[in-house]
């Protein structure tokens, strides 16, 4: 373009700890233009936003607006620069009108008249612009979802933003909605407004973005121009090289995995409050086998995770473990030896305050093997601390969980060092089934060989293994089958040769038969044979 | 500023915490003091030989320690489950109300059952009742998250007005000439003495053994353990198979008997009946108890003793110097928030704000 570019972002580098989440990235957005952020989860998106709205400091690298640059770490300068964002969860006061929501933050806590009405004609103005209906009385709790998502948009605009991030703004939307904000979108470009619009799914960013810029693990892969992209190139962008063939598939067990199979679900169902829906799915996973369930974050995994780690039942469909149906309840699973790795080892899957010792038996608390002394104590439950020593001590041990003593509280090791302790904890009894939720998230390379490692075992000694996982060159190093899951349906549950970079991005994106018609695309290339 | 979590809390920090928290209270106390126009060395002196000085000073606060201790105990088993138990008060007044329908409604005739068992009985019926007023809020939290700091706390008006009615009612001494005052517990039933002409009385065994039992549930069993865990993580707790609602209720009746046990040392160890003026907020203290003992057991003990004798010196003191006793509770009072300051130092370190960079 001819025009100076209204942001200039370059050489931007950000670190946490080992992770390197921003790896030298440039570039640059003009007035009028959709510049789109496509990556999978942790690929960097929301650092690079979280940096050019100074939410973070970046280690090297500058943020440039209207030719200005901006001091690192200020929002107040961002927001005064032009740079508005609409934050994929909602930061609005509940219990305020709309109003009073626009007006947070605009006045000066000492000033005694307040500027309700000319805000409130300023907000009427944007509103009627860019027709944003929106009722300045109306309270935020009594909105939908998408007019919740307006009033955000024209928080921005009021404050008198030049600049629009929006960080996945459909994630939360129906595709009516959804429709209706591309175009609300497109007249703020004819406006000359200039937005950069956060996504993972293709068929949105092919539909309103100038250009697109793909991240992998920090790193910008592809930076094209809209028109000369197509959705097979994105998503093999995004997926990146994987690794092929996959050990796994490389060296099955004798005879391959056999046998009935030891997790099932038939035709499940769910749909609960708070939980993402699950829609008739139906997966089974034999001895000696990992399915891996790929899929982009909120598609349903978390409530597969939960119905498998025996906290939610069912409330359609078969699940049965072991050829059994499992009462409700973690510790009748736990009781039933299936080991559960959960997505978030410090919330869940111990208990950060207690001792590495106590942590050990935290799941058994109830197993005669933990206490001690005779029939009364055993009945009052008198824990056999050197018993629950020695088994912590075993995990330690054999799963290399550095740390200092088994007394010290668990939440002071690192995040590998607790995960390396739950995978320990888990397959310490050699478990027939394993549900293994996000195992490596954010762990460093090592822990995740290691990880990796022991599930591959647990799968040779004979052990079912359903893994979910956001992270697809794990997924491929080590699954035998990989199924998709989007908008809480799972496709059928192919071997990973099967499976190349563009196909699985495209399932992932919704691109598939399994993919509900509202969401779905037109281009099906590549997906046939992906079918539930 | 904002507040930074340590690494590892320092050995040194922890014993000098509660040193300089005591320090920096007698120092603002002191103020108040010298304000009231009162020589404040001799002051302290006289609060420190009112309260422990003597023979007689010691049972005295011994006494008065005993229902703060169990108090303590219910306030800090409930929290350490975050079980907000604000409802010890009327859990005691439900507690001393059972002991007196047990031990004294029946004329004198103990039903016609041995004094050893109706002792039992009497024992065993004000932890009941204590324990019922707490599973009803608890139960209410578990299955409809009702906030139990308000239910347990709107419940002490409750109980209070319900102890006034059956003083009035069913409950109230003919021979007291027209004061709401219950019947009394038959003598026999009445606790023993510990010392020769004190009014120190086994209740305070019962206290002590109290705490050296939740001491070891929370040392050795399972139950100790599921009531820490329920309290810092239940997401995790029930990941973990442990029944989160079942712990919960569990702790409730813990709680709750313990805060009616106290009820019923008071009523069997000092008073002998119900009054409603019998405890001066014993509930409510011992809020501020479990707080200044970290919720320990053993702990609560020794801040129950500290409190009781600030209460009872402070009670002698003014009668001596012109210092109005209420200076007592304003130590409490002053003591907890040093002491909650002191910990949270402990843990945390102040920093200068500065843009997050993380």
């Amino acid at each position: 373009m001819q025009t100076e570019p209204v942001l200039r972002l370059q050489g931007v580098t950000k670190r946490f700890g080992a992770l390197l989440a921003n790896d030298d990235i440039s570039l640059s957005l003009h007035a009028g233009e959709v510049l789109a952020l496509l990556g999978e989860n942790g690929a960097g998106k929301s650092t690079l936003v979280s940096i050019l709205f100074g939410h973070y400091v970046a280690d090297a690298g500058t943020v440039e607006a209207f030719g200005k640059r901006l001091p690192p770490g200020d929002t107040r300068a961002a927001l005064a620069a032009g740079i508005g964002m609409v934050h994929q969860h909602f930061t609005l006061a509940e219990n305020l009108t709309v109003l009073e929501n626009v007006m947070l933050g605009l006045e000066p806590l000492w000033r005694l008249r307040s500027r309700r009405q000319a805000v409130r004609e300023q907000l009427l103005r944007a509103a009627s612009a860019y027709g944003l209906q929106v009722d300045p009385a109306a309270r935020v709790a009594s909105l939908s979802v998408g007019e919740r998502q307006r009033v955000e948009i024209l928080k921005a605009l009021v404050r008198g933003s030049r600049i629009l991030i929006l960080d996945e703004p459909t994630a939360v939307l129906t595709p009516q909605e959804s429709e209706s904000l591309f175009m609300t979108l497109e007249k703020f470009t004819a406006s000359g407004l200039a937005l950069v619009f956060i996504s993972h799914k293709l068929d949105e960013v092919m539909r309103v973005s100038d250009r697109i810029v793909v991240l992998k693990h920090g790193r910008m892969v592809l930076q094209a121009r809209t028109a000369d992209a197509t959705k097979a190139s994105l998503a093999e962008a995004m997926v990146g090289n994987l690794a092929q063939p996959a050990p796994s598939t490389a060296a099955p067990i004798a005879g391959g995995p056999a046998g009935q199979p030891l997790i099932e679900l038939e035709r499940v169902s769910m749909t609960r409050p708070g939980h993402a829906a699950l829609r008739d799915v139906s997966l089974a996973v034999l001895p000696g086998e990992i399915l891996a369930i790929a899929g982009v974050a909120g598609n349903g995994q978390q409530s597969l995770a939960r119905l498998l780690s025996g906290e939610l039942a069912p409330q359609h469909g078969r699940l049965r473990v072991g050829g059994k149906r499992l009462p409700v309840g973690a510790r009748h699973w736990i009781d039933a030896g299936v080991a559960r790795i959960p997505e978030d080892r410090l919330e869940t899957g111990v208990i950060g305050d207690a001792s590495l010792a106590d942590n050990a038996a935290a799941h058994r608390l109830r197993d005669p093997a933990m206490l001690r002394g005779g029939w009364l104590a055993r009945r009052l439950g008198v824990l056999d601390r050197d018993r629950i020593r020695s088994e912590a001590d075993r995990i330690v041990r054999s799963f290399d969980v550095r740390h200092v003593s088994l007394s010290q509280p668990i939440r002071t090791l690192s995040g590998g060092n607790v995960q390396k302790f739950i995978v320990g904890r888990e397959l310490a009894r050699e478990p027939a089934v394993i549900v293994a939720n996000q195992p490596t998230w954010g762990l460093d390379i090592g822990a995740v060989a290691f990880v990796h490692q022991q599930l591959m075992q647990a799968r040779r000694r004979g052990a079912a293994v359903l893994l979910i996982s956001e992270d697809l060159e794990e997924i491929f190093a080590i699954a035998d089958r990989i199924a998709v899951m989007y908008d809480g349906r799972l496709s059928a549950g192919m071997p990973t040769a099967q499976w190349d970079a563009a196909r699985i991005g495209l399932a992932m994106a919704g691109d598939s038969p399994a993919a509900t018609p509202a969401t779905m695309g037109q281009g099906m290339q590549g997906t046939e044979g992906i079918g539930t | 500023m904002r507040l930074e979590r340590r690494e590892t809390a320092s050995r040194t920090a922890l014993v000098l915490a509660p040193l300089a928290a005591i320090g920096v209270t007698l120092l603002v106390c002191a103020l108040l003091v010298a304000w009231a126009g009162a020589p404040v060395g001799r002051t302290y002196l006289l609060l420190l030989e009112g309260g422990f000085g003597s023979r007689f000073a010691l049972t005295e606060t011994l006494t008065r320690a005993t229902p703060l201790i169990l108090t303590g105990l219910a306030v800090a088993v409930a929290f350490r489950a975050r079980l907000f138990n604000i409802g010890a008060e009327g859990q005691f007044y439900a507690g001393a109300l059972a002991a007196v329908a047990v031990g004294g409604l029946h004329q004198g005739t103990g039903f016609g059952l041995p004094d050893s068992l109706l002792y039992g009985l009497m024992v065993l019926a004000a932890m009941g009742a204590g324990a019922l007023l707490l599973i009803v809020p608890a139960w209410l939290k578990t299955r409809l998250a009702v906030d139990e700091v308000v239910t347990t706390l709107l419940l002490n008006f409750v109980a209070l007005l319900f102890v006034s009615a059956m003083l009035d009612g069913p409950m109230k001494d003919p021979t007291a000439l027209g004061w709401p005052q219950s019947v009394a517990i038959k003598p026999e039933l009445e606790f023993g003495r510990l010392l020769e002409r004190s009014r120190l009385h086994s209740g305070f065994l019962w206290a002590i053994g109290a705490a050296l039992v939740l001491q070891w549930i929370n040392r050795a069993t399972a139950l100790g353990f599921e009531m820490s865990a329920v309290g810092s993580n239940p997401r995790a707790a029930s990941f973990l198979g442990m029944r989160v609602s079942a712990v919960m209720l569990k702790t409730a009746v813990i709680s709750g008997a313990l805060a009616g046990l106290a009820g019923a040392a008071e009523v069997a160890g000092r008073t002998g009946y119900v009054t409603l003026d019998m405890s001066p907020g014993y509930g409510y203290t011992g809020i501020v108890i479990a707080m200044l003992a970290g919720l320990s057991p053993l702990r609560v003990v020794v801040a129950a003793i500290f409190v009781a004798g600030i209460l009872v010196g402070a009670d002698s003191m003014s009668r001596v110097v012109g210092v109005p006793n209420y200076i007592a509770d304003v130590i409490v009072a002053v003591s907890l928030l040093t002491m909650l300051v002191a910990s949270l130092l402990v843990q945390y370190r102040l920093r200068p704000s500065r843009p997050t960079g993380t």
